[in-house]
C-alpha cells in the first residue's frame, strides 16, 4: 500500500487519483500505523511552508516521516512536499524536515527573461531537463514538460542530487533525488501522460538511486 | 520559459455540453466528460468548464461531472459558473477541479476573491471577466466596461481598474472574456487582451473570438496573452489542438509539444 501523507495541505484528491487510475493501492492518511505499514509514501502538499510545518508537527507525522526515510522507505515528495523535505525555506522562515541538505528560495523580483518581466508564480506547464539518469524518470522524453504552480524552489546543498533542471528567469531544481527520496517542484498527478509515467515509475521503484 | 497555454471551453448546461453565439442559442454538442477526455489526449494544456445551469437545484450535476473529469484527466482544469461562496469553492475543488472562476459574484461582492485566496491560495482563483467596448469616459477611462448576464447588463466598472483591483485582491489569473467577440470566430480583441495583460502580473487567458491558428498566433505574441480559450473552432472539428499547437511552434511560439 502507498501512504499519501494527509496534512490538510490540499491536492490531495488529484494525487490519489492519479495513483488509482495507474492500478496501486494507496490511501490517504495521518496515521502511524498506515505509515509505518506502506510500501512506500508520497509527500504531496499545496499551501505555505509555515503552516504546513505547524501542522505536520501537530499530527505528529514529522517523525514518521523522518523514520520512514531513514528506514529506506520510497518517499515522493511533490511541490510544497517536496520544499518541506529540505532544511529551511525562506517561506513564513520555516525550519523544514531536513531530510535532504539544501534551502527553498523565493524567486527574486524582478524576475527577467530576456525583457520580459516574468510572472510570479511560476504557473503552467516548462521543461524539465534530466540532468543525470535515475529510475523514476526512466522512459521520460527529453523536453518533456510538467505542470508547475509555485513562487519558492528547492536549492540543494549539493548539485549532484539534482535529477532535473528547469528555467524561468533562472535554473531551478525542479526534480531531486538523494537516497531513498525524489522530490519534485512539479505536479506529475496534473502532468499529462508523462506525469503519470513517473508516478509509474515512482510505484515501482525499490528506493535504490541506480 | 512557460509555453503558452491552448484551453478548450466546455460550456456545460445540466451535465451536458452547450454551444451558443454571444450568449444565446444553446444547442447540444455532447458529453462534457468525453470531450474533456478527448482534449486531454489531443494535448489540451488545460480544460476550463463553465456551467452555464439555469437554476441552482442542478448544481450537483455539474459536481459529478467535475467528479468524472477528473478521474479521466491528468491535467489542470478550472470550473467557472454560479460560484457565489467559499463552500461553493470547496465543493468544486474537493471534486478535483485545480481552480475556480467567479466571475458576477466577484463583482457584487470582491471580498469572494481573499476569502477564496486565503483558503485556498491564489492560484486557485481565477477571475472571470465580461468586458464590453464602450465610449471613453470618465467613469470607464480604459473605454472597456464590465458587463454581467451574457452582455446584457453593464456595471459601470472599468474593466482595467477591475483587473487590478482583483490582483490585489488576491487572483490568481484572468480569464479575459471580450463579449464583442464571443462566438465570432473573427479573432480574439487583441487591444483588451493587450491591455489588461500589460497592466497587471498574474496569467491572462484570452477568450472569446476564436477561429482559426492565426487567431491564436495573434492573442499570444501581440496580444500578450499567457493562455488562448478556444471552443468552437475545435469543437466543431474544424481543427485539431495538435494541428493548432503545430502552427504555433512553427511560427515560435512556445507550446507543449510533448504530451
Amino acid at each position: 500500500m502507498i501512504a499519501i501523507i494527509d496534512y490538510k495541505a490540499g491536492n490531495l484528491t488529484s494525487v490519489e487519483r492519479a495513483v488509482r487510475k495507474l492500478g496501486y493501492p494507496c490511501k490517504v492518511t495521518n496515521k502511524a500505523g498506515d505509515i509505518k505499514n506502506a510500501e512506500r509514501i508520497i509527500f504531496p502538499g499545496v499551501g505555505a511552508a509555515g503552516q504546513a510545518m505547524a501542522d505536520l508537527k501537530a499530527l505528529g507525522l514529522d517523525n514518521l516521516i523522518r523514520e520512514a526515510f531513514l528506514g529506506g522507505k520510497p518517499i515522493l515528495g511533490i511541490c510544497l512536499g517536496t520544499q518541506i523535505i529540505l532544511e529551511y525555506s525562506e517561506e513564513n522562515d520555516t525550519t523544514c524536515l531536513g531530510l535532504v541538505p539544501g534551502r527553498v528560495r523565493l524567486f527574486p523580483q524582478p524576475l527577467m527573461e530576456g525583457d520580459t518581466r516574468l510572472k510570479i508564480p511560476h504557473m503552467g506547464w516548462n521543461r524539465m531537463k534530466i540532468v543525470r539518469p535515475h529510475p523514476v524518470f526512466s522512459g521520460v522524453e527529453a523536453g518533456s514538460e510538467f505542470y508547475f504552480v509555485h513562487s519558492y524552489y528547492p536549492v540543494p546543498v549539493d548539485d549532484s542530487y539534482i535529477v532535473g533542471l528547469t528555467g524561468y528567469g533562472l535554473e531551478f531544481a525542479s526534480a531531486v533525488a538523494y537516497k531513498n527520496l525524489v522530490a519534485l517542484q512539479c505536479h506529475p498527478e496534473k502532468s499529462g501522460r508523462v506525469g503519470l509515467k513517473v508516478l509509474d515509475n515512482f510505484c515501482r521503484w525499490d528506493g535504490y538511486a541506480q | 520559459m512557460l509555453s503558452k497555454r491552448i484551453i478548450p471551453c466546455l460550456d456545460v448546461r445540466a451535465g451536458r455540453t452547450t454551444k451558443g453565439i454571444q450568449f444565446k442559442d444553446n444547442i447540444d454538442i455532447g458529453d462534457p466528460v468525453e470531450m474533456a477526455r478527448h482534449y486531454y489526449e489531443e494535448g489540451a494544456d488545460e480544460i476550463v468548464f463553465y456551467d452555464i445551469t439555469a437554476s441552482s437545484d442542478k448544481r450537483d450535476i455539474m459536481i459529478d461531472v467535475v467528479r468524472r473529469v477528473a478521474e479521466e484527466i491528468f491535467i489542470p482544469f478550472s470550473v467557472g459558473g454560479g460560484i457565489r461562496t467559499v463552500e461553493d469553492m470547496r465543493a468544486v475543488l474537493l471534486a478535483g477541479a485545480e481552480k475556480v472562476s467567479v466571475n458576477t459574484a466577484a463583482i457584487q461582492n470582491p471580498s469572494i476573491i481573499p476569502e477564496g485566496a486565503k483558503a485556498f491560495g491564489s492560484q486557485c482563483i481565477v477571475l472571470g471577466m465580461d468586458v464590453k467596448k464602450v465610449e471613453k469616459s470618465a467613469k470607464i477611462p480604459s473605454g472597456y466596461e464590465m458587463v454581467i448576464h451574457g452582455g446584457r447588463t453593464y456595471m459601470g466598472i472599468d474593466a482595467l481598474w477591475w483587473a487590478k483591483e482583483a490582483e490585489n485582491l488576491g487572483a490568481g489569473e484572468i480569464c479575459l472574456n471580450s463579449i464583442d467577440a464571443d462566438g465570432t470566430q473573427d479573432g480574439y480583441e487583441l487591444t483588451l487582451t493587450s491591455l489588461i495583460s500589460e497592466a497587471v502580473n498574474i496569467p491572462v487567458i484570452a477568450s472569446g473570438g476564436a477561429g482559426n491558428p492565426e487567431h491564436l498566433y495573434d492573442v499570444l505574441s501581440a496580444g500578450n496573452a499567457d493562455a488562448a480559450l478556444i471552443a468552437s473552432m475545435v469543437h466543431y472539428g474544424y481543427y485539431r489542438i495538435k494541428d493548432i499547437k503545430s502552427y504555433l511552434s512553427e511560427k515560435g511560439v512556445k507550446v507543449r509539444l510533448n504530451w
